[in-house]
């Protein structure tokens, strides 16, 4: 059972191709890590899972639709996104942002149904924002902001959850705390999530499947065990890393 | 509920001030000869309330509302909140060619059109160097509207001078480029409110898909927002209210600016909630400064624009101070 499937997307921006004949399935109930070096593609080959940037060639297809076939409104009933930067000037609350994942299902003038309410209540009360929900966005910490940026994707009740490193802002205990929640939800309600990850190991330990990128191009699509080998992280990272293990794991050190 | 308080003070506050400005003037009439007077008595009280007052306090209500909702709509679009339809240009265009229009010889219907027109042009270049992106992008906006608004101004007092059309020189009396609400008709008035009325509609359509944008537009698009729909009707409804706007009253500034912006802190961000309070608040704002203008300096009148620009820009400059460190 296919939900999200890249077939030999190739893309890029103006002259410049960034991914070069990209494949990858995503289905329920896994939570795959997009890995590689700087530049590889990640960002881009996640803005194309999420209908942002058309590719060149290839085809991204949710459950056999070609997704630039869909309008958007009908996409993000499907494919939710939480963006690497989410910053604005003016004052919503927590909960106001929580209530833009419903947008999509509002009516013409914007009215809220009682399921859009449950929808948020929900949401808010997964990521344990009840007592934040009445403060300001742009007065929380990194922590919690990302957070109530989840809360807002986990509202639009999609199949899919896309995630441009989600971690990039926290310390490292924010960090596995963020990602062993999305883990959760992806396990207890059957969500296909594809996350651009930067940090190798946290990677291993909370994703199903690493998919490797570097210069454009899928390298690896395996389990954390097969990935995070001496051989492999050399030849896509370069030198100045070591594979060690921890707790039965593989565990990614750099040399300096 | 707080919402709703809020909404129903400031219908009450228009109300007032709108009762305000229907009783006091420069000839001297008493609450029960102006309530006589708009229900029909022939006197001259009859002919200058009802000719006079109560078309110049609709038209500023009508001109404060539009102002107040297309600021809203400009900066949620641009995602600034130092944006509003006089600050970026927008107005000046719509002076522009109103102006032109009425030295062509454009009656009522057409001068609001011209007017739209222009805003639509000026609005649409505005969103266009908004989108070049970089961190230049709200000086960048802010500098186009100075200039557009000081090449607007001097091609508006060349068509000024040279013109022999009554109606241009009517305006000029309290002037196009100081903005003024003193002569306007019913008919204009009308045609006007009909316009009003559609991009008031639009507005709050558009609304919920505004607050998305405030995250960018791309996050508004993983939200289900169809971004160049979306764009297109926001520069739309805003060019049709600013262009209302200055169709009767010329260039009126800082209202679209402050009013959203001090009403934030009131209903918060929500556009839903935003938009309405701001049409709500920019008519109370416009009623109250054209009682200003026409009361400050008795029996002499300033133009409303002179009152508003008097407010307005110390706040704009207060606003731009603090700011500097996020959006520059």
């Amino acid at each position: 059972m296919t939900t999200l499937h890249a077939d030999a997307v190739t893309a890029g921006y103006g002259p410049r191709t960034v991914l070069d004949g990209c494949s990858l399935s995503l289905t329920r109930g896994e939570v795959v890590a997009i890995v590689g070096p700087n530049g590889a593609g990640k960002s881009t080959l996640l803005r194309c899972l999420a209908g942002l940037l058309r590719p060149r060639s290839g085809v991204v297809r949710l459950d056999g639709v070609d997704i630039g076939a869909l309008v958007r409104r009908d996409l993000a009933r499907r494919v939710a996104v939480v963006p690497q930067i989410f910053d604005t000037l003016f004052p919503f609350t927590v909960r106001e942002v929580v209530a833009l994942g419903r947008t999509a299902r509002l009516g013409t003038f914007g009215g809220a149904s009682p399921a859009d309410r449950v929808a948020v209540d929900r949401a808010i009360a997964d990521l344990g924002l009840g007592e934040l929900e009445s403060r300001r966005i742009d007065r929380l910490s990194g922590g919690e902001r990302q957070r109530a940026v989840l809360a807002m994707a986990l509202a639009q009740e999609t199949d899919v959850l896309l995630l441009d490193e989600p971690t990039v802002h926290l310390d490292p205990a924010h960090q596995v705390a963020m990602l062993k929640l999305v883990r959760e939800l992806a396990c207890a309600r059957g969500l296909a999530v594809a996350a651009v990850l930067h940090d190798l190991n946290l990677a291993g330990a909370m994703a199903t499947r690493l998919v490797v990128l570097a210069g454009g191009r899928v390298v690896r699509d395996a389990n954390a065990e097969t990935v995070l080998s001496s051989e492999l992280i050399s030849d896509v990272f370069g030198p100045g890393l070591a594979v060690g293990r921890h707790d039965g794991r593989p565990v990614v050190l750099p040399i300096p | 509920m707080r919402t709703l308080t809020i909404l129903g003070i400031l219908a009450a506050a228009l109300a007032i001030s709108a009762a305000a400005g229907i009783l006091v003037g420069a000839v001297a009439i008493g609450p029960a000869d102006v309530l006589a007077a708009l229900f029909g008595s022939n006197d001259v009280n009859g002919t200058i309330i009802r000719e006079l007052r109560l078309p110049r306090v609709l038209g500023a209500a009508l001109v404060g509302g539009s102002l107040g909702t297309a600021g809203a709509l400009l900066q949620g679009l641009l995602r600034n909140p130092l944006a509003d339809p006089f600050v970026t240009g927008t107005s000046a265009g719509a002076t522009l060619a109103a102006v032109t229009a009425i030295a062509l010889g454009a009656t009522a219907p057409i001068v609001p059109l011209a007017a739209f027109m222009g805003a639509l042009v000026a609005v649409t270049v505005v969103w266009r160097l908004a989108q070049l992106g970089g961190s230049t992008t709200v000086l960048t906006v802010l500098l186009a509207g100075v200039v557009l608004t000081s090449f607007v101004g001097a091609v508006v007092t060349f068509i000024l001078v040279s013109s022999d059309r009554l109606a241009l020189r009517l305006r000029a009396v309290l002037g196009w480029l100081q903005g003024g609400v003193s002569v306007i008709s019913w008919e204009e008035l009308a045609v006007a409110a009909i316009v009003v009325a559609v991009g008031l509609g639009f507005a709050l359509a558009l609304a919920h898909r505004l607050d998305a944008y405030a995250f960018g537009e791309e996050t508004a698009a993983t939200l289900g927002v169809d971004p160049d729909r979306t764009t297109t009707a926001v520069l739309a409804a805003t060019a049709l209210l600013a262009g209302a706007a200055v169709a009767l009253a010329g260039l009126v500034g800082f209202v679209g600016l402050v009013i959203p912006h001090a009403l934030r802190f009131a209903v918060g961000a929500t556009n839903r909630r935003l938009i309405p309070a701001s049409f709500l608040g920019g008519a109370v704002a416009l009623v109250l400064a054209d009682l200003g203008a026409r009361v400050v300096l008795a029996p002499a009148e300033l133009p409303v624009g002179a009152i508003t620009g008097l407010i307005g820009a110390p706040f704009f400059l207060a606003l731009l101070v603090r700011s500097r460190q996020v959006v520059v």
